[in-house]
Order: structure tokens, then C-alpha cells, then sequence
């Protein structure tokens, strides 16, 4: 591809990608309707599923994404978010297969937010690839189609005799060729091909698509310093913003004085940003925003100011208070929300009973770059640049705010750096607007600090997993009950909301593919006490963490080697429709289309196993694991062998991850995908923790909230990927970004049972090994 | 007033000389690929060299770097081309790409105290580094490559 060099970054409309989980807008609206059984949420006849199932659909159109300049530069117009996960790479090797256009000749620029024209832009739950693979090869088969009627009729040849081969169309009979610019203004006028009447290519001729060398897109402007992120944008007289915000979630200003902060030199403009109310859904909390002429002056003018606050509702939260609460919580019948065969008849009667309980704190994605946001007001028109997720929402909520419409507020996308979820809420865009507004219009650019960043995430939820099962004198599970209790991410959006989502318990809580006859899985409700939002890969998180855990200790009861008996609880191949398994939600996708395919499970399960040597010769002080699950419609499994020292230090000579994901598109960035979901997984295992005091949140950077680095990282990381090289691309696609994380976890604790004889039950695991 | 040298370029500024070079950097003269992560040197985003040697420009203030040489990334090669430029891009080691000028500078430098590092050296050094996105495997690889080609040069 056309790297482009020297890009400003605040004129954001040239980058970026990928890949959302659909809560923004409609599709919250949606899923807020799905019941939590099965039975009543498969939907009537008109139920859409995929990317139709999302708000605003997908778009097929070639004139929408694809324009050819007159030297055959052929321009590709992105309209998810990049974030690290390829996105802008991915697509593009996409539509240059299908348009069998030369990757070298093209460009990627960037959409702004405007779902109507764009379709949906939520970059989340793992779905770009998974829903735009289709339509994007249409978009360059169309267009490839368009170029060869436009030669066709120049050269007075029927259409059947003119191909197009590496940016050039071709009609060998006469020897003639034309260069795609030559025929780019006829191939514009023809009429777009119905998709009934497009003849995709052939995957065995893909020249890009299942390549494993291809260079992403933003790759020079990275190590060149030149990508442009939502922090780096640059506008002329832009001002520089930070803002204090309430420290407790619901908290209000009861007092300000600012004296001091306006005596700082470069502050420009102190301004009162109102509280919205609880529950705040994407919209800012209370703060005192602070202008200046430079970040570091706001900085010094924000530290100035003195400011009394109401804390409100949650003024007590008390994370260790809370989880006392969830464990009393999770200790007694709650609202049942999958039931199958009788569990209360079955446990007793059982030979052994094994009970366990797992807790897995509130996290903060924490990207690398903070949440950060530039606006400037031109004659009651808004235009933001900033580094989100789910540009559309940013822009209805900035709309909102200001009491504009959606018209006369322009959101242009930068690239992210880094997201996990944080950036899918778009409150610091609004903040942006918000301090412009103050300023007569003038652009303002809103920095969060890193203090910020953890003081007032979307915390991942904070969970106590209750698991019992009772086991036969053959040692198989034959009685299962697993209560999860967690604050849900509905209680941002609405009150009064105590239960997990249909999303979340989907997120492998009702969906467990167990061969069990008696199976019952509950959700007391709680309340929430902070903002709930989604980080990489969600509620599997937890539910995995927990589940895969007690599957080895089963494992370990029953005396069996844990992989075979995941295997064996996994039960024989089949084919499970997901509303059996009370998950009427399956990802949004088609349940025929995406069943519970328990033959694909146990394939990477093995192959995992093998790959990393499973069954090895004990080694002293080491451990291999394994986890092993279905998440946002693909199969993973992790292995981790790990080495405990003799005073309880831990590390990874070795990780292998596999993934089968159906077709591929970038091999290179499944694996890089896996590889940092490996990291993270390993992070949040080990020293990932925010936890909370008088309603604030304790960690404040870095060196509380500890993040993996690089003397902690695997040794090696070996990725597998299933079918890779498979030429059959009409299975459908499965999730990327986020599967890798939630096998890793528990393979990681199961690792460290086998090592040590020592269960973790309790995330973090920071020293708990020592002494 | 102070002045002091940046990518070779003679720059004079009258503002806070308690400003971070940081913010100088990004804010003032538009040099906005030293980035932001902690502003407590904690993650090593900002990471600039100093006459040669790599410092968190969040924890350095502008009185203190009077008279003397940064070079940022945007200066580290004139045209992209210096060898962990070259590595990091034929390993693909950039996911989201945010942290990874500040690993390329720390590697430099690193490179350039210890032409050959070890993997154990290679960890030490760059331990300070946060990436998020989890790239930590290419980034070793990617040194050793530059390595290899004389990155020290
Ligand atoms: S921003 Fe300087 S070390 Fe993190
Ligand atoms: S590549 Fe995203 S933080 Fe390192």
C-alpha cells in the first residue's frame, strides 16, 4: 500500500480501523430488549442477524469506499477504527483481492463518523472482519466489473472478454490494455452490479487474502513518530485542555474557587462541566475544566484549583466491603437463567462434591494513550477529532450536548492508540465540545492524564464466581451449578439494573458446552457502585477464569489428567444451537450460521496440547495448563507452561494459543492479535487491580495499577492457527481481537496448580505464591 | 529565555522553564511523536535521547536541558531508514503503534551502550516500556535483528 508519509494528525481523514461491540447506540437498544432466556429470544422471522443486525447495516456500495485517481491510485475509505488489531491492513487486502488491484497502488483514508452514509463504525466485539468480509469483497468486485464493462464498451468487445489483472484491464484477443485511471471517469458512470450479478474471485487466485507477509498500512508512520492519534492533534490556535472531574461516580460540585488557577500563566479559561446524572451512560461527570495555552499550563492551573464535592450515592464503595457481598451473594440461590435435567436431585446423590469460588477484580483497559479529544464550534457546526471506537456515537452525543443535530456535528477519526473498550465511550469528545463551546469555538483539545485515565474508566466488572459439581464414582461430572454474581454494564445506561446482560451471561456463563445431564446456572443480581463498561473480551473474562479453573480441579478430584477431562466434559462432537444453551444472543450472530460446533472446540484443544508438548516429563518448578472455550464466534485455547521459583516468582519459558477463527484473512495480524492477548491475559492475571475507597478508585497510575512489561513477557509465544492455508472461504468468519484473552487466565492458574500443587482462586495473583 | 538543540535544530524558548521537555516537545514545537503515557515516568512513551542517551522527557524540565542535544524520533533518521526502524517494520512489531517510538529510542540507545545485547540485557533495558498492545516478543526480536545489522552504527 501507499504509505503516506508526513501526515498532519489533526486533519485525521487519512487512517485508521477496526471493531466494536455494538452497546453505543441502537444496538444497545437492541440487546437492552433481549431476554435472558433463550426460548424467548430467538426473535421473530424479521430478527437480522450479523452486520444487518447492527445500527445503520452494512454498505456494499464501490462508489461509497473506492475512488480511482488518474495515475490508478486507488483510494480505500476505512470506515472502522484502528486500534492495533489491523483493521486498515485487513480490509484493504480485502478489496484489492477482489478489484485485483496492486496493494502497492493503493491508499487507506480514514471515514469520519456518519453512520447513514458509512454504515455501522462501532469497532467492537471482535466484528469488523467477521461482518465486512463479504461486503467488502463486493465493493471491489463491483467496481472491478464497472472497470471492465467501462473498457469493454470503449473497446467495443463484449464484457465476457476483458479481465483485469494487477491494476490493469485486459482484452488479450486484440492485445489491448488500459490502466484503471484511463477508464476510472466511464467505470464511474456505468451502473453498480447487483450483488445477484457479481462474480467474486476465485480464493484460489487471492494474491493478498491468507498472506502471511504483509506489512500493515501505518507501519513507516509508526517508527517514524509521523501516525497522528487524538492526542497528537494539531489545529491552528488550538488550546489545551484538562479537566478535575468528580472523583465518585454520581458525584457533584458543591463548591469551586479558581483563583489561584487563573493567576497560573498560559490558563486561559476555567469552565464548570455539569454532572449528568446516574445513570451517565457515554456522557461526561462534574468537573472543572481547565484552558490553557499549553497542556503542562493546564496541568499546573488544574492542581491550583480548589474544589468541594458531593460525592452522592456511592460515596462508600468499598471494593473489600464488596466483595464480602458478592461472596454472600453468590452463596444463595439468585434468578436461574439456564436450567437443564435437576441439579437439586442430582448433587446430592453424587460421590464427591467439589465447591469453589473465584474472584476476579474490576481492571481498567488503560491504553497507551489516554482518552484524548480536539473540537472546535464554526458558525454552530461542531467538528471533533479524537481517537474512538465508535465515531457515530461520539458524534449523536456530542449532538446532544450542545443541542445540535447530527448534522451539524462532524466527528473525524484518528488512529487509536490502543482501546480495550475504553474508547467506545465517548465521553472526553464531549468534554472537547464542551470546552470549545466555553471558549467562544476556538479548538480545544482535551488531554486525560493517566490519573484520569484510571480514576474514571469503565471499569471491567468485579465478579465472585460460585462453582459446585458433583462427581460419580467414576470421577465424571455428573451434577454442575455455577452462580455468577457481577455489576452489569446495563447499569450505565439504565437504573435499577442488578442482573448480567443477555450479552454478558453469553459470554460463556449459560453458554458451556458440558455434557452434563444437570446443569443450572444463576445470577444473583447486585447493584453497580461505578461506571461498568467492556474491556477485550468482557465477561468471558471472569466466566472463564472461573469455569476453566474448576474444570482442572474437577480434573483433579476425579484424579484424571485435566486436558482429557475438558475433553470429556466437552462431551462428543456436535453441533449445539446456542438457544439450547439458554444464549439467545450468540454474538448477534444467525445461530444456524454460528452453532456451538464442540468438534471445533476440542480440535484447537488438542492442538494446542500438542504443540506445546502435553503430557511432557514432569520438569521440577514447572507447570503446563490448559483453557480451552468458544467467544465472539471463534474457538480458542491456551497453553502456558510456567516456572515457579523457589520464593514464588513466576514466569513463562513458553505460551501456545490457537485460534480457529474459519477463514483467514492476515495471518500476521491473528497472530499478533494472540500474541498481545497472551501479554494482556498474563497482565490481568498477575497484577491487575483497581480497587476502590470512599468511592474513588485507589490506583492512580503505573505503579498501582501494574501493567506486564517486557522481563515478565512469555520467553516464547507460539501461535497456531486452525485450517490456516484453507482455500474454503465460505465458512463463516469468527472473532479476532479479543478471543485470545480469556483462555489465558485460567491456563495460566491451572499451570500453576500443576507446578506448585497451589490453586488460584483469587485475581489477582501477585505474590500469593511467596512464602 | 533558553536555548537548546533539538533533531539539530537551534530552538530558543521564553516560556516555564518548569515545563517538561515533554510538553515543550509536543505542544509548543509540534514534535508529537514523543508521547504522552504516564507523565510519571513510568512507561517510557516519552522517551528522547539526551546527548545521546535515553531520558523520560515527562521527568525532564526544560531548565535543565539547556544547551544540550535532543534528538526525538522524528530525528532519529531523516527518512525512516535507521536499522530498528527498518527491524520494526519487517517484523510488523506495531499493533496500535502508540508506545513504540518511545521503545525505538530506548533501543537505540541501548544499541548503541551494547552493540550485541542479550535477550536478559534486552529485557533490562527496555523494561521501562510499557506496551500495552503486548508486542514485547517482537520488539526482542526486532532488537536482535537491528542488532545484526549494526544498529549501533
Ligand atoms: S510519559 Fe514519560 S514515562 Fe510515561
Ligand atoms: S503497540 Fe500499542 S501500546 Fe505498544
Amino acid at each position: 500500500m501507499i504509505h503516506e508519509r508526513n501526515i498532519t494528525p489533526g486533519m485525521a481523514n487519512v487512517s485508521r480501523r477496526a471493531a466494536l461491540l455494538g452497546l453505543g447506540t441502537a444496538a444497545f437498544v437492541l440487546a437492552l430488549r433481549l431476554p435472558v432466556q433463550a426460548d424467548e429470544s430467538t426473535g421473530g422471522a424479521d430478527k437480522k442477524y450479523a452486520g444487518a443486525g447492527m445500527p445503520n447495516g452494512i454498505r456494499n456500495d464501490p462508489k461509497l469506499f473506492l475512488s480511482l485517481a488518474p495515475d490508478g491510485t486507488v483510494t480505500f475509505i476505512c470506515i472502522r477504527s484502528e486500534m492495533g488489531q489491523g483493521v486498515r491492513t485487513g480490509l484493504t487486502m480485502i478489496v484489492a483481492d477482489e478489484l485485483h488491484a496492486d496493494l502497492a497502488r493503493m491508499k487507506v483514508q480514514q471515514a469520519d463518523g456518519d453512520e447513514p452514509k458509512w454504515g455501522n463504525q462501532d469497532t467492537d466485539g471482535s466484528r469488523t472482519t467477521r461482518h465486512h468480509f463479504t461486503a467488502v469483497r463486493q465493493v471491489g468486485a463491483a467496481m472491478r466489473q464497472m472497470l471492465e464493462a467501462a473498457a469493454a464498451q470503449k473497446w467495443g468487445v463484449p464484457a465476457s472478454e476483458v479481465e483485469t489483472v494487477n491494476h490493469e484491464i485486459l482484452h488479450r484477443p486484440s492485445n489491448r490494455k488500459l490502466g484503471f485511471g484511463d477508464i476510472a471517469a466511464a467505470a464511474a458512470a456505468l451502473p453498480v452490479p447487483p450483488p445477484d450479478q457479481l462474480k467474486l474471485t476465485d480464493p484460489a487466485k487471492f494474491r493478498y487474502i491468507g498472506r502471511d507477509d504483509q506489512k500493515i498500512v501505518d507501519g513507516f508512520n509508526i517508527v517514524t513518530g509521523r501516525a497522528g492519534y487524538g492526542i497528537d492533534t494539531k489545529l491552528d490556535g488550538l488550546l489545551y485542555g484538562v479537566v478535575l472531574r468528580a472523583p465518585v461516580y454520581g458525584g457533584t460540585i458543591k463548591s469551586y474557587d479558581a483563583t489561584e488557577t487563573l493567576k497560573v500563566p498560559g490558563v486561559v479559561k476555567v469552565v464548570v462541566i455539569d454532572p449528568t446524572p446516574i445513570p451517565s451512560e457515554f456522557m461526561p461527570l462534574a468537573g472543572v475544566g481547565v484552558v490553557a495555552t499549553n497542556t503542562w499550563a493546564a496541568i499546573q492551573g488544574r492542581e491550583k484549583l480548589k474544589v468541594e464535592w458531593n460525592d452522592g450515592p456511592n460515596a462508600s464503595y468499598d471494593s473489600a466491603t464488596y466483595k464480602t457481598e458478592l461472596e454472600g451473594l453468590a452463596r444463595k440461590p439468585g434468578l436461574v437463567v439456564r436450567n437443564q435435567g435437576d441439579v437439586d436431585t442430582a448433587m446430592p446423590k453424587a460421590v464427591k462434591k467439589v465447591v469453589a469460588e473465584y474472584y476476579i477484580p474490576h481492571l481498567a483497559q488503560a491504553p497507551m494513550e489516554p482518552p484524548a479529544a480536539a473540537a472546535r464550534i464554526v458558525d454552530g457546526k461542531c467538528e471533533v477529532w479524537a481517537c474512538v471506537q465508535s465515531p457515530q456515537a461520539a458524534r449523536e452525543r456530542v449532538a446532544k450536548r450542545l443541542g445540535l443535530s447530527n448534522d451539524d456535528v462532524k466527528v473525524n477519526v484518528t488512529l487509536l492508540g490502543g482501546a480495550f473498550g475504553r474508547k467506545s465511550k465517548p465521553d472526553y469528545a464531549v468534554e472537547a465540545a464542551l470546552l470549545s463551546k466555553a471558549v467562544d469555538g476556538k479548538p480545544v483539545k482535551v488531554t486525560w492524564t493517566r490519573e484520569d485515565d484510571l480514576g474514571h474508566s469503565y471499569y471491567h466488572t468485579v465478579s465472585v464466581e460460585h462453582l459446585e459439581a458433583g462427581l460419580d464414582a467414576s470421577g465424571k461430572t455428573v451434577a454442575y451449578l455455577h452462580r455468577t454474581v457481577a455489576p452489569t454494564i446495563f447499569s450505565i445506561f439504565k437504573p435499577d439494573q442488578q442482573h448480567e446482560a443477555p450479552f454478558e451471561l453469553g459470554m460463556g456463563a449459560v453458554n458451556v458446552p458440558w455434557n452434563v445431564a444437570n446443569l443450572r446456572v444463576e445470577n444473583p443480581g447486585v447493584e453497580a457502585h461505578t461506571r461498568i463498561g467492556w474491556f477485550r473480551s468482557v465477561s468471558n473474562i471472569p466466566h472463564s477464569f472461573a469455569i476453566q479453573s474448576f474444570i482442572a480441579e474437577l480434573a483433579a478430584a476425579a484424579g484424571r489428567d485435566p486436558k482429557d477431562y475438558l475433553i470429556e466434559l466437552i462431551g462428543p462432537d456436535r453441533i449445539i444451537d446456542p438457544g439450547e444453551q439458554a444464549d439467545g444472543w450468540n454474538h448477534g450472530e444467525d445461530p444456524k450460521l454460528y452453532p456451538y460446533d464442540t468438534g471445533r472446540l476440542k480440535r484447537v484443544i488438542e492442538r494446542v496440547a500438542k504443540e506445546a508438548g502435553w503430557g511432557r516429563k514432569p520438569i521440577q518448578g514447572r507447570g503446563l495448563g490448559i483453557a480451552g472455550l468458544r467467544s465472539f464466534a471463534s474457538y480458542t485455547a491456551a497453553c502456558v507452561d510456567v516456572a515457579v521459583s523457589k520464593d514464588g516468582q513466576i514466569s513463562f519459558p513458553r505460551v501456545d494459543i490457537g485460534i480457529d477463527c474459519g477463514p483467514v484473512v492476515n495471518p500476521d495480524r491473528i497472530r499478533s492479535q494472540l500474541e498481545g492477548a497472551v501479554i494482556q491475559g498474563i497482565s490481568l492475571a498477575t497484577l491487575g487491580e483497581i480497587s476502590f475507597k470512599n468511592g474513588r478508585a485507589v490506583q492512580t497510575n503505573f505503579d498501582g495499577y501494574e501493567v506486564t512489561r517486557i522481563d515478565a513477557a512469555p520467553r516464547e509465544i507460539h501461535v497456531h492457527i486452525m485450517d490456516l492455508g484453507s482455500k474454503d472461504y465460505t465458512r463463516p468468519l469468527g472473532g479476532v481481537g479479543e478471543p485470545g484473552v480469556p483462555p489465558v487466565a485460567p491456563a495460566l492458574a491451572n499451570a500453576i496448580f500443576a507446578a506448585t500443587g497451589k490453586r488460584i482462586r483469587n485475581l489477582p495473583i501477585r505474590d500469593q505464591l511467596a512464602g | 529565555m533558553i536555548s537548546l538543540t533539538v533533531n539539530g535544530h537551534a530552538l530558543q524558548f521564553d516560556g516555564d522553564q518548569d515545563m517538561p521537555l515533554l510538553w515543550y516537545l509536543r505542544d509548543i514545537e509540534g514534535l508529537t511523536g514523543t508521547k504522552f503515557g504516564c507523565g510519571a515516568g513510568l512507561c517510557g512513551a516519552c522517551t528522547v535521547h539526551l546527548d545521546g542517551a535515553a531520558v523520560r522527557a515527562c521527568q525532564t524540565l526544560l531548565k535543565d536541558v539547556a544547551g544540550h542535544k535532543i534528538t526525538t524520533i522524528e530525528g532519529l533518521s531523516v527518512e525512516g531508514t535507521h536499522p530498528l526502524q527498518v527491524a520494526w517494520q519487517h517484523a510488523n512489531v506495531p499493533q496500535c503503534g502508540y508506545c513504540q517510538p518511545g521503545q525505538i529510542m530506548q533501543a537505540a540507545a541501548l544499541l548503541r551502550e551494547t552493540p550485541h545485547p542479550s535477550e536478559a540485557q534486552i529485557d533490562e533495558a527496555m523494561s521501562g516500556n510499557i506496551c500495552r498492545c503486548g508486542t514485547y516478543t517482537r520488539i526482542r526480536s526486532a532488537i536482535k535483528e537491528a542488532a545484526e545489522q549494526g544498529a549501533s552504527q
